[in-house]
Order: C-alpha cells, then structure tokens, then sequence
C-alpha cells in the first residue's frame, strides 16, 4: 500500500488547514483586505520552513526514505503563469478557497464544496479543452 | 493539551506545520506538493474526451488524489471531531465592512450562507459565487500551473520566480475581486 503515506500525509495537511481557518472564507476576505496578519503569517511562515528545509536537502544531498535523488523541477514560464493567476485570483476571492480547502471544506460537510469542486473541475477540463488557442 | 487541538490554531502553530509538509512529500515519496493538479487527474480519469492534453498516465500520479483524498479526511476530523467554534474569530474591521459594504448578517460557519447555501442556486448569487468562482479555480489554475501549494507554498519555498509572478497574479486577481467587484456585485 505505496499510497498510504500519501493518504496520511493529506489528512493532516486537511487537518491543519482546516484547524487554522484557512477554509474560511471569512479568513480570505479578512486577508484581502489586509485586516489580519492570520493568513500572511499561516503563507509566510509556511514559505520560510519549505525554503529552509529545501536548502537542507539540497545542501546535505539528501535522498527521498526510497534511495533516490531528491528532484526538484523548475517552473516553466508561459503567458499563462500571470493570466491564469489573475483568473485563480479573482475566483479565490469568490469562492474565499483554493484547491485544498474546497476538498477539506467538502470533508467537514459543507454541500457548496460539492459544487465548487465540480465548477473546478469543469474549470480545469475547459482550460484542456482550451488549451491550444490560448496564449 | 487535548482543548488547544479543539481551538483554532495560531498562525504559527499552522505555517510552519503547512511548510513541514513540503520536505515530508520530498523525502517520504520524491514529491512536490501541490493539489490543483488532483483536478486534471479526475478530468483525465472520467472524462478524457480524447483531450491531447489529458491523456496521459494519471495512474502514474495517483499519489497526488490519495492526497487529496486524504484532505477530504483531514476537513472531516478537524472540523467535526477535533470540534469548531460557531463562528470563524475575523477581526472586527472584517466583520464591521462586510455588514456594511455587502450587506452580509450572518456569519456563522466557515461560509456565509447568504452566498453559499445551496438555495443560492435558484438565483445569480450561487452560480457566479460557487459557479463561475469555482471555474475560475479550476482554469486558473491549471492556466497558471499550480495554486497557492504548488506556486506559493513549494514553488517559493524552491525560489521558483515564475512562482512569483504567478502569487502576484493570484493577489492581483483577488483584490480585484474583492475591492472592485464585490461592490458592484453585493453593493
């Protein structure tokens, strides 16, 4: 059961997400208008230990409990990373959840999270549909 | 010990946990944290329509939906066994220009569900808050490559500057939203 540990490791990040409100779209909208440091202290903090812990890896070379090289790929830029961000942007406003909080939101029982995942994914399915006419 | 796992969590209590979350995927299975990609996963496994650019191997990234799934199991064990307060602790300011700008009174739950009942769907209300927001997630960010795991959260945290432009565009878009649109919306 290779998928386990992934399985594990999602709930947790369910649980963190969700004991910290981040699924809230009230905490969206209180960082949107910059009335709170919650979410700048949750993305930031978050961002610093990744990093850190990121330079460890490398620095120490170290290999994934498998044996393997760590591989870290870079991100590749298309006119897509800013157009696309702007339009996950707006709907982050909207909705007040990204991704993993549409999924913790539908785990706490919440009935819109069903239909947001569903608009996400018709969102996503269009974007492939889509894809080679865009710039 | 058991009531600081009912309450919320501090900032800096779940930052850096959510950060840990990165060198554990590296280390544990050599993989890099990010969810949106779980939505093209299920495209690609239920309705591929010969799309060139979802048929691929999904099985080869299941990891990525047993992630997911795992979520779905986390918002369930910290929302309905570990216990919430009625009402999410936004500042005062919040609360104040929310009543006030856009005429929300209800702010119990983790939603307002003067936005996100699902009776909102009988009107333009639910359909551009759950509808067309959760498109614009869905497109964005497959768009744009990642979401605020994949960009902001592992793709800064790899100084990734493509993933710096890409936070610029989801903060740009969302004070967008909630500065200009919202009030021509909810106003």
């Amino acid at each position: 059961m290779k998928n386990l540990k992934y399985l594990v490791l999602g709930t947790l990040f369910g649980i963190i997400l969700t004991k910290s409100e981040v699924v809230s779209w009230f905490r969206i909208q209180e960082m949107f208008r910059f009335q709170a440091f919650h979410m700048y202290g949750i993305i930031g903090s978050a961002v610093a230990v990744g990093l850190v812990a990121i330079q460890l890896i490398k620095r120490y070379r170290l290999k994934s409990i498998d044996g393997e090289a760590i591989k870290l790929t870079d991100k590749k830029f298309s006119p897509g990373v800013w157009i696309g961000g702007l339009l996950f942007g707006l709907g982050w406003a909207l909705t007040g959840a990204c991704p993993g909080p549409m999924f913790a939101q539908l785990g706490s029982g919440i009935p819109a999270a069903i239909v947001l995942i569903l608009a996400a994914l018709a969102g996503t399915w269009t974007y492939s549909a889509l894809r080679e006419r865009l710039p | 010990m058991l009531d600081f796992f009912r309450q919320p969590w501090p900032w800096y209590v779940a930052g850096p946990l959510i950060g840990l979350t990165v060198p554990a995927l590296l280390l544990l299975g050599n993989k890099t944290l990010g969810i949106s990609s779980s939505l093209r996963h299920i495209c690609a496994a239920c309705v591929p329509a010969g799309l060139p650019f979802l048929r691929y191997d999904w099985r080869a990234q299941a990891w990525n939906l047993w992630f997911a799934l795992g979520i779905v199991l986390g918002g369930f064990v910290g929302y309905r066994v570990l216990g919430h307060p009625a009402t999410v602790a936004i500042s005062p300011a919040t609360v104040h220009d929310l009543r006030t700008q856009l005429h929300l009174t209800d702010f119990t739950g983790l939603l307002p569900r003067e936005l996100f009942a699902l009776d909102n769907l009988a009107n333009w209300r639910g359909w551009v808050f759950m509808g067309l927001g959760g498109f614009l997630v869905g497109f964005g960010t497959r768009y744009a490559g990642g979401c605020t795991s994949g960009h902001a959260i592992s793709g800064l945290a790899n100084l990734q500057w493509v993933s710096l432009v890409a936070v610029v565009g989801f903060f740009a878009g969302g004070l967008l939203m909630t500065w200009l649109i919202y009030p021509l919306l909810l106003g």
